[in-house]
């Protein structure tokens, strides 16, 4: 019968969508299992920090530069005439560290980091590399997955604290040559409402969003099948799926923190 | 020390793959699992060493049943295992040299300079001396597969695992695998079990051949016996002959199927 057919596939999209969340939270439960193995994820952490972390800081800062650019310019455009232009060292200040510094880079970085690392691991599984992993006694948890997290959640606040100075200088340079602002001003705008909270806010919201990055990246990775065309799902998804997940935490974490 | 597979049962899905599989191979004997391409073959070498576990039916190694180890338990009994991947399996982004000492670091209990001619040893024996620094991507296909064969054998395992030791290889690189097999097999006294569908090379290197069929063994045997069958599977798949099978496929479907049990036969 024509008409149970939408039903039908709308059971079973729900179906495979509770299936997904569950194989992720047995995931992510042996992810925390197998931070115990640190013989095994210890010296693998600091090559992955370099990898995910530091190798990342040039397109961050790029980002981060340019919005930095723009955030003066609109600002100064918005303030015109209403507000005393130091406002626009607030305005820079306070969206980069609160909102733009960390959101940004966690999405550029989705990009890069979590593609990259669902496209690594999918590619290690369709080849059979983490089978051959667990038949040489290594638990794959430990040896792959904990010190890409761990990488994630220790260089993403980094990165970001980085990619907020760089905005806020860019800004700077940008008030002073291209608004008619001094130095002093662009100071005291930014001082003006400064609580040192701001940071705090900022790097936690960043761990949370380097966590899922690369969570979802090794769980698209270990959970892929097939061929080439597997590893390119996995690949997208890891992205788009990282991509939500850090919209959704922006919003819980301004829910928790800022209320 | 044997490995033994009883009334084992798999499925993905609603695909049964393994219908009651009864299999033993000896200590230091060399069994061949011959059948055709998706047939459960590799699914079976994936149980031994734990990798899946099964839906009914029990695996044992060494007299323990894999699926109810520990984790540390199965880790132990893997040191034990050497695994041979259909397509090699090498980490890509690390040199033969680390692909093969990785296993031996696990071990524990070798120097640096222990594991570097240990390395070297394993690479002799399978004929690529002087490739520790290449990364596999600089291999052809044979080489890696005797680099896998390397890295499988490092840590002079009891047991060793093929899968498709010999498949997509060219006639002659076919034969010198198979001398490494029976090569490793009487070196280091290894139980070893093969999944092949490849005739010629299953009767150069097995002491018995067991044939897969629909998720069951219907033919066990010497190479010799296997050779001389009546059954129109094992024939059909030995002679090339698809006809053989088919006119068995037409009167299996007239006959109701047996219940959780193997057709053992030779």
């Amino acid at each position: 019968m024509n008409w149970i057919r939408p039903f039908a596939f709308v059971g079973r999209e729900v179906l495979r969508v509770l299936e997904r969340l569950g194989l992720f939270g047995r995931f992510s439960v042996d992810s925390a299992v197998a931070l115990t193995g640190v013989t095994t994820w210890g010296p693998l952490l600091v090559l992955q920090m370099r990898r995910l972390g530091v190798d990342s800081l040039p397109i961050a800062l790029f980002i981060a530069a340019f919005t930095g650019i723009v955030m003066a310019l609109q600002a100064s455009y918005t303030l015109t005439g209403a507000v005393p232009l130091y406002f626009v060292g607030t305005l820079v200040g306070k969206t980069m560290i609160l909102e733009l510094g960390p959101v940004l880079t966690g999405l550029a970085l989705s990009g890069r980091v979590g593609a990259n690392i669902a496209a690594e691991l999918g590619t290690m599984r369709v080849s059979e590399q983490i089978d051959a992993l667990e038949t040489m006694a290594y638990d794959p948890m430990a040896y792959l997955v904990v010190p890409r997290v761990l990488s994630g959640i220790f260089m993403f606040p980094i990165v970001v604290a980085f990619a907020n100075l760089i905005g806020i200088i860019a800004g700077w340079i940008t008030a002073i040559n291209l608004l008619d602002m001094s130095t002093a001003e662009f100071i005291k705008g930014l001082r003006l409402f400064y609580v040192p909270f701001d940071i705090t806010y900022s790097l936690i919201k960043s761990a949370s969003f380097g966590l899922v990055v690369t969570l979802m990246g090794c769980f698209q990775g270990f959970t892929t099948t097939g061929g080439a065309e597997g590893v390119g799902i996995s690949t997208t998804r890891a992205v788009v799926i990282a991509s939500m997940l850090i919209l959704v935490l922006d919003a819980f974490w301004a829910a928790v923190l800022l209320r | 020390m044997s490995i033994e597979l009883v009334d084992v049962h798999k499925s993905f899905g609603a695909k049964k793959v393994l219908r009651g599989i009864t299999l033993e191979v000896g200590r230091g004997e060399t069994l061949s699992v011959i059948g055709f391409s998706g047939a459960g073959k590799s699914t079976i070498l994936k149980h031994v060493v734990g990798l899946l576990r099964p839906d009914r039916g029990t695996v044992s190694v060494d007299g323990k049943e894999v699926p109810k180890l520990s984790r540390p338990d199965l880790y132990e009994l893997r040191r034990s295992i050497g695994y041979v991947f259909q397509f090699a399996a090498l980490f890509d982004s690390m040199t033969i040299f680390d692909n093969i000492a990785m296993g031996l670091r696990k071990q524990g209990g070798f120097s640096e300079a222990q594991i570097r001619e240990r390395v070297a040893d394993s690479l002799t024996r399978v004929d690529l001396e002087g490739y520790e620094a290449r990364f596999p991507s600089e291999l052809s296909g044979g080489q890696k597969k005797r680099a896998g064969l390397a890295r499988a054998i490092a840590f002079r395992p009891r047991y060793l695992l093929y899968d498709e030791p010999t498949s997509g290889l060219d006639p002659v690189t076919t034969t010198t695998i198979d001398a490494l097999i029976r090569k490793m097999q009487a070196d280091l006294g290894t139980t070893s079990l093969v999944i092949t569908h490849d005739m010629e090379s299953a009767f150069r290197i097995s002491d018995r051949i067991a044939m897969l069929y629909e998720g069951r063994v219907v033919e066990e045997g010497t190479p010799d016996e296997i050779r001389r069958s009546e059954n129109p599977i094992v024939r059909g798949f030995v002679e090339g002959k698809p006809e053989l099978i088919e006119e068995t496929e037409v009167a299996m479907t007239r006959r109701p199927e047996p219940h959780g049990s193997s057709h053992r036969g030779g």
